[in-house]
């Protein structure tokens, strides 16, 4: 009887691992053929797609593809763009959303109900819905440039990273998390003579560790992913960031051996950054959710 | 005293003011600016001044209406056919023309059906503009509920206590770090009518017998095939949400539950899912909104084609206000958008209040 019961368990714990498993191939098998692709000659490539060996590195195995991709677009120029913008976008919107929040979440002030309640309202406003008036704001935005005041934004860096700073999900994910942190803390620091720029950089900011690292990479992934805006803002090769670059792989005739290059190129440090922070990541989207 | 240690009404405005004021100057600004733009025929580029043109704008997107058209008689009255037997109908072009419906003009055969000897038709003023509108609104009733419940489902497969679960866990989510661009075109590949690699692989499972189709390049799968990528590609995110909604759940309620001697089915009715309710109205706001929000897929994949079966709101919001340079035109769609996505989420709230 004991043993039947073991034995069905075994059972129970294979089937488990077979449904596990089997879900797991759905969601890997076609990254693994975009890997696999980029190493293969075109005719090897479609004659692979009718067996297996479609996610095997098999046959004849070269960079070729990714020497052709480079050749065809400068993915070069588009990825040090992409982690620029990526960069600073980051580095400001941490900083600017944190100070933001640390104002809600420990300072009193004259409207700070009814800013916190403006800002929070925002998230309810898709981009997609203001990227079109937002495209004829930024064409004529005044910048003070080398050669004095200039108008427009278009074509630039500033464009791509300025409107994304500051937005109602980080300022909240801050505040929430600030609201969690002992008063007693900040309190004593006052009392202590530290101004309110020091509580913060000294005191509230090196506790504020897993919310930096949520918003960090938040951020990061709407801003190394995006398409839209960039799409509409940047025609210049110069200051393109890698997913418009992606255009010079739209037209027929796709070589899909280069198209994949192309594609693991500019996704693999992003996979390699979140296997190394899985973690961090899921926590991150999780924390989207809690009492959102 | 200790209110007095926290009220500062300058440093509480100077640390704010940086982060609203760009909120204020590249959200809320642009917000308005959509509905101001909408009455207007602002161009992106133009020689001539901005005017106020009232709801002309939505008038042109909205513009609808039904006519009914008789069949042609020969002068005994009888019904001309044509060579297949059809009945012959004047074309619609002779109403949305003609000087005696002035109401019609410039308007456009949507769809018609059969009623009785006649022909219904309705035309539209922007028929484009209502394909999107309807295939927006089937992507959002089909991929909302089946995600939701799909990442459900995986949450559950997920929040086992196995070895080896986190590597399952972090497989499931990948997808969700990868662009939807990476995607849509890596998707392309796989969609592909001639060398693809759904077609070759379901051509082998079935040992030839499936006829290859090309899934994006046919009216009647483009929009199923972009639905089912999208799913795939997003189906780990709200995984993740419904996952740490699982874990608030009391496992004091599961003792109590197997305690009394609860079936599984009983266990996830009585106990897990009244846990899940606030993740339940929070994943299905942020699917809607993110599903409204298509517009990558399309771009990449279909450019709305073929035959307007993939157009969206977003895309053509973004082939007038960007394509065209038709600022007013896309922020129109915009308004119309935002106002849908509002109520949705409004009479998603209501329907899931506390009772």
């Amino acid at each position: 009887m004991a043993m039947v019961s073991a034995e069905n368990r075994g059972l129970r714990l294979a089937v488990r691992y077979a449904v596990l498993t089997l879900v797991a191939i759905i969601f890997i098998f076609p990254l693994l053929f975009m890997v696999m692709s980029s190493l293969k000659p075109q005719a090897q490539l479609l004659a692979d797609t009718s067996s297996l060996r479609a996610f095997l590195p098999v046959g004849d195995i070269s960079l070729q593809n990714y020497s052709d991709a480079f050749r065809r677009a400068p993915v070069a120029t588009f990825m040090v763009n992409s982690v620029l913008v990526t960069g600073i976008t980051v580095l400001l919107s941490l900083a600017i959303c944190s100070l933001a929040a640390f104002s809600f979440a420990f300072l009193e002030w004259k409207g700070r109900g009814v800013i916190l309640s403006v800002i929070l309202a925002t998230l309810i406003i898709p981009f997609e819905t203001i990227a079109i008036p937002l495209l004829l704001m930024v064409s004529q935005l005044p910048w003070i440039g080398p050669g004095g005041l200039e108008f427009g934004w278009l074509n630039t860096y500033r464009v791509q990273i300025i409107p994304w700073v500051a937005d109602g999900l980080t300022i909240f994910l801050f505040v929430q998390y600030f609201r969690d942190l002992p008063r007693e803390l900040i309190e004593a620091a006052r009392v202590e003579g530290a101004t309110w720029f020091q509580v913060y950089w000294r005191v509230v900011m090196p506790l504020a560790g897993p919310v930096l690292a949520t918003a960090a990479i938040l951020k990061f992934l709407v801003m190394y992913n995006q398409y839209l805006w960039p799409l509409i803002v940047v025609q210049q090769e110069s200051v393109r960031p890698v997913m418009v670059g992606l255009g010079y792989f739209f037209q027929l005739n796709t070589a899909w051996g280069e198209v994949m290059a192309y594609l693991t190129v500019i996704t693999l440090p992003v996979l390699a950054f979140y296997l190394v922070l899985q973690r961090a990541f899921i926590a991150s989207i999780a924390s989207t959710g809690v009492k959102g | 005293m200790a209110s007095r240690l926290t009220v500062s009404n300058r440093a509480g405005w100077g640390f704010a003011l940086p982060g609203f004021g760009l909120i204020a100057v590249f959200i809320v600004l642009p917000f308005f600016f959509a509905f101001y733009f909408s009455l207007t025929n602002q161009r992106l580029i133009s020689p001539n001044p901005t005017e106020y043109v009232g709801l002309d704008n939505y008038r042109s997107l909205l513009g609808l209406a039904v006519i009914t058209l008789e069949p042609e008689r020969d002068d005994a009255g009888a019904i001309l056919r044509d060579a297949d037997g059809a009945v012959e109908y004047p074309r619609v072009r002779t109403i949305t023309r003609s000087d005696a419906f002035p109401q019609y003009r410039g308007m456009r055969e949507w769809f018609r059906w059969q009623s009785g000897d006649n022909a219904r038709v309705v035309i539209a003023s922007d028929v484009v503009f209502m394909k999107a509108l309807v295939n927006t609104f089937l992507f959002v009733l089909v991929v909302a509920p089946v995600q939701a419940g799909l990442a459900l489902g995986l949450a559950l497969l997920i929040n086992q206590r196995l070895r080896g679960i986190n590597v399952f866990r972090t497989i499931y989510f990948m997808p969700v770090v990868v662009s939807i661009v990476v995607v849509s075109l890596l998707w392309r590949f796989i969609y592909d009518g001639n060398d693809g690699l759904l077609n070759n692989l379901l051509s082998a499972l079935t040992f030839g017998a499936f006829q290859g189709r090309d899934w994006l390049g046919d009216p009647s799968t483009a929009l199923g095939s972009i639905m089912a990528m999208s799913i795939w590609q997003a189906v780990g995110f709200h995984m993740v949400i419904w996952l740490s909604g699982l874990q608030t759940i009391s496992p004091t309620l599961y003792e109590a539950a197997e305690i009394e001697g609860a079936n599984r089915w009983q266990t996830f009715r009585y106990v897990t899912w009244p846990g899940l309710r606030n993740t339940a109205i929070l994943i299905l706001i942020v699917i809607t909104m993110q599903c409204f929000a298509l517009f990558a897929q399309i771009d990449v994949m279909t450019n709305g084609g073929p035959l307007d079966s993939t157009q969206t709101l977003v895309f053509q919001a973004v082939e007038r206000g960007y394509g065209r340079q038709d600022i007013s035109g896309g922020s129109a769609i915009s308004v119309i958008l935002f106002l849908i996505v509002l109520s949705i989420s409004l009479i998603q709230r209501w329907l899931t209040r506390e009772r």
